[in-house]
């Protein structure tokens, strides 16, 4: 009966306002974790402090560092990706009416690798985000392209050219590593190519933070549209929907905004599939619905991930990709067991 | 009162030309059903009246409106499409997927539907007789009531023109039953139903008027008993049959292939 009750518009909404707090609470909490101790409210006063509403701020120079510039720009990053990475992950799934797609369908996560590793092995570490947003770009180009001259790039077409671009990315990929990587290059491609948001800072923050802004509220205004291809395109396009325009519109979006992503974070997995999907099964199918829950969700499935990633084995760090797959698998599980409870 | 009209149309598909200078109406209040072979053209030929395919050349008009000019909004305003048998992978209930008919009439960022919508799709559930079912999960109901939902759907779209796509053809007799029943009390209550049909005795039962699509020309159009004679059976179908007068009007008895 969901939406179909009066209650069904306010009971969406209240969801939306207990989700905000609760990543505004994560948020904090995440930023008092780590190996020095500092409390809620010194989070709140560097905060403050810094966007000029506290003038004075209390907290020594030291641990104002650590909040501001170490751990915030890494927890917003977090959240960003997760966001990110779960809404591409729900349009995906709406567009190809594939259950099992994920933001990296379309050979995005292969090429970004590819690009990445190829930087690593040249020795510009400093500029694997750059390579690994060309080189998913360069993917996503090439699959469609493909996809075009096999005869105009329908879904199905472009998800087997994504495949074919996907595994020849990752096959050149395994050579370059295995052809010239040495021992710290070794680890720097390896906790890349699992995911990871170690040593983010505010240029990775706000990169994130712009790419969901741009792409975010294109997507959110689609939500209809993307309900109207629940069975099929046919049935869309009698529905009075530009079949083609959004299609395309919304590809390029979550493209970017994966693109974005894998730079900052490299391909972290699960998150774009499981979650969509966690939430599809508390709030129906309705994207109206399931794209901002989803983004929440994402956001704080993510921080959660990312600061058990930080924290757990300190003072190393576990690529944050291991928590989401080990966390996201079984959960992904579940999601398949309860699916054929009730359908 | 004329309601579709089709003139002229011309569909062509990877330069084959599937549909050629087709040319029929489908009166308004009437049952139209649209018949012929497979690969006649009949899908083809309902994709560019419901807007999903562009005609090469022809006109189509409802009451006089040109539906090639027409904005797609307005146009899924005028003219609902069901298919054959469409599914779905989401998790959607009964009243969700109704409430997809909405889609024409309301913003595109409107996440709830507004009071008068909902009033709207309970309605179209209640026309089709599934008004108990509006929390149910779609992919939980029979062939029959998801087609029927289906229907609730095109409904929801408040169309002057419904047009389907063989839909009794997955569905158990009884259902097929069902479905026609509804068509044709939607076209005696004012509506205009144009249905492509496989089953022949079906359309001499429940049409009040045909369509016969053979190689993508359209071959005969008038009352059903008049069209399906037995040399258009022959020539059109290739099989021998008879027409015999059975208890509630005239029956194909197959006889064999031509």
């Amino acid at each position: 009966m969901r939406g179909k009750k009066p209650g069904g518009r306010r009971l969406h909404f209240l969801a939306l306002v207990a989700l905000s707090l609760l990543l505004l609470a994560s948020a904090t909490i995440a930023v008092t974790f780590g190996p020095a101790d500092i409390s809620p409210t010194e989070v709140w006063t560097t905060i403050l402090h810094h966007l000029g509403l506290v003038p004075e701020s209390p907290v020594s120079r030291l641990r104002d560092a650590i909040v501001w510039d170490l751990r915030l720009p890494r927890v917003i990053a977090a959240m960003g990706v997760g966001a990110g990475l779960a809404l591409a992950g729900a349009v995906m799934q709406a567009l190809t009416r594939n259950p099992l797609a994920d933001p990296y369908l379309l050979g995005l996560s292969s090429g970004a690798a590819l690009g990445a590793v190829t930087l690593v092995v040249m020795g510009f570490a400093l500029l694997v985000p750059v390579g690994a947003f060309l080189g998913s770009l360069a993917a996503l180009g090439l699959a469609l392209l493909i996809a075009q001259l096999l005869g105009g790039a329908t879904p199905v077409r472009a998800i087997l050219a994504g495949i074919s671009i996907s595994a020849l990315a990752s096959a050149m990929t395994s050579f370059i590593i295995f052809w010239s990587a040495t021992g710290d290059s070794y680890r720097e491609i390896l906790s890349w190519l699992m995911g990871s948001l170690s040593g983010s800072g505010w240029v990775d923050a706000g990169l994130v933070a712009v790419s969901l802004l741009v792409c975010a509220p294109i997507v959110l205004v689609s939500a209809r549209g993307l309900d109207a291809f629940a069975f099929g395109d046919k049935s869309a396009a009698s529905l009075g929907v530009d079949v083609a325009r959004l299609r395309w519109t919304l590809l390029g979006a979550s493209a970017l905004l994966t693109g974005v992503m894998v730079a900052i974070g490299g391909a972290i997995g699960f998150v774009g599939l499981v979650v969509p999907h966690a939430v599809r099964l508390a709030v129906g199918s309705r994207h109206g619905k399931l794209l901002p829950l989803s983004m929440l969700v994402g956001a704080i499935f993510m921080l959660w991930a990312d600061t058990m990633a930080r924290t757990l084995f300190d003072p190393r760090e576990l690529p944050v990709g291991i928590v989401t797959a080990l966390v996201g698998a079984p959960a992904f599980l579940l999601i398949l067991m309860r699916f054929r409870r009730v359908t | 009162m004329e309601g579709l009209r089709v003139a002229g149309v011309n569909i062509r598909r990877g330069g084959r030309k599937i549909v050629a200078d087709a040319k029929f109406s489908a009166p308004v209040g009437k049952v139209t059903g649209l018949v012929g072979p497979n690969g006649a053209g009949k899908s083809t030929l309902i994709s560019a009246i419901v807007g999903i395919e562009r005609p090469e050349a022809g006109e189509l008009t409802f009451e006089g409106a040109n539906l090639v000019a027409m904005g797609r909004r307005e146009r899924a305003g005028i003219c609902a499409y069901v298919e054959q048998s469409a599914s779905t992978e989401e998790r959607l209930s009964v009243a969700d997927v109704v409430a997809l008919g909405r889609i024409p009439h309301l913003p595109a960022w409107a996440v709830e539907l507004g009071s008068d919508d909902e009033t709207v799709v309970a309605g179209a559930l209640e026309k089709v007789g599934m008004a108990g079912f509006a929390g149910r999960q779609f992919n939980t109901l029979s062939g029959g009531e998801q087609q029927r939902v289906h229907i609730a759907r095109a409904l929801a779209q408040e169309p002057k023109l419904l047009v389907l796509d063989e839909p009794t053809s997955h569905l158990d007799i009884r259902a097929q039953l069902q479905v026609l029943h509804l068509l044709d009390g939607l076209a005696k209550a004012g509506g205009t139903v144009l249905l492509a049909l496989h089953d022949l005795n079906l359309a001499l039962h429940f049409c009040d008027w045909l369509v016969v699509l053979d190689a993508g020309r359209v071959v005969a159009e008038g009352p059903p008993a008049e069209v399906l004679r037995e040399d258009l059976l022959a020539s059109v179908y290739g099989v021998h049959a008879r027409l015999i007068e059975g208890p509630s009007g005239p029956v194909i008895a197959y006889e064999g292939t031509v």
